[in-house]
């Protein structure tokens, strides 16, 4: 019965979250700005999700941690995403950004003069 | 020779590990089979992967990963507000940089990679020489605040854990 609850309570926490993020996706205005939407869908709202399932599965049948595994590749892969959407906008949009200053004598990776990477050998000094 | 058997004695564990939970077992048989990909993988894949990331202290991860967890609930109230209440006129979205005192590349990777998944805030790009971050918030009152939150919480832990 508490374990129902408990199912059910995680099951209401990851949609309102997923649909908040889905909300935020369509109301946001700037590109941006949109981009913060789904990363509540694909934290908390799938986590809540996940926690639901192990908690139904060890309650009813042989324990299950498949979930476990879930979370950790999106947790691990998610960022790359949002990453790449936001190095596309800003080549995108140069104006709109307005990005700080990068600091002395370098620039931001974006907006680096594109180069070879057979060039030189050491790779390990470029970071992306 | 202990360096050309096992390159990447984190990895080995990390893809026995793996295995067993997509196993679903805690038998010997998935242990053994997991352990043997664990060896061969790390063998065969380390021209790609020249050095060994360094892990100073790697019990304090279990304490990151803890901070992060609650860190991502609390964000994910806030932005939630944020999104409900806010007109869109009222969000200050704004672009940070971060300088950064971490210098190894696994290091940054997993603070940018945690600034990405906190809601609220995403890490966009890296100075081309790596020193500093860029972020874009989605309703910051005060950039400065926010860098020296991420610096204060997040970089320095990282460094005691990588360097």
């Amino acid at each position: 019965m508490i374990l129902d609850i408990l199912i059910a309570a995680a099951l209401v926490i990851g949609s309102v979250f997923t649909l908040v993020g889905s909300y935020g996706l369509v109301k946001l205005d700037r590109c941006m700005a949109r981009l913060h939407a789904p990363t509540k869908a694909s934290t908390l709202g799938v986590g809540a999700l996940l926690i639901a399932s192990v908690l139904h599965f060890f309650a009813t049948e042989d324990g299950s941690l498949h979930e476990i595994l879930i979370l950790a590749f999106l947790f691990v892969t998610a960022p790359l995403t949002a990453h790449f959407l936001a190095k596309s906008h800003i080549h995108w949009n140069t104006e709109e950004g307005r990005l700080p200053d990068p600091p002395e004598g370098e620039t931001w990776a974006v907006q680096a003069p594109a180069e070879s990477p057979l060039e030189d050998g050491d790779s390990t000094k470029r970071l992306i | 020779m202990i360096r050309r058997l096992l390159p990447h004695p984190y990895l080995t564990a990390l893809l026995t590990a793996v295995w067993m939970v997509l196993h679903n077992s805690l038998s010997l048989g998935a242990f053994v089979v997991g352990l043997i990909l664990g060896l061969l993988i790390p063998v065969f894949t380390a021209a790609y992967w020249p050095k060994r990331p360094a892990l100073k202290k790697p019990l304090r991860i279990l304490e990151y990963v803890g901070i992060l967890l609650w860190d991502i609930l609390v964000a994910n109230m806030v932005v939630a507000a944020t999104i409900l209440f806010k007109s869109n006129a009222n969000i200050r979205s704004t672009w940070v940089a971060i300088p950064l005192d971490i210098r190894t590349p696994e290091a940054i990777t997993a603070l940018a990679s945690t600034i990405t998944l906190t809601p609220g805030t995403v890490s966009a790009d890296l100075s081309s020489e790596g020193s500093t971050l860029l972020v874009h918030c989605l309703d910051a009152e005060d950039p400065d605040e926010v860098r020296d939150q991420i610096k204060q919480r997040y970089e320095r832990r990282l460094k005691e854990i990588f360097e």
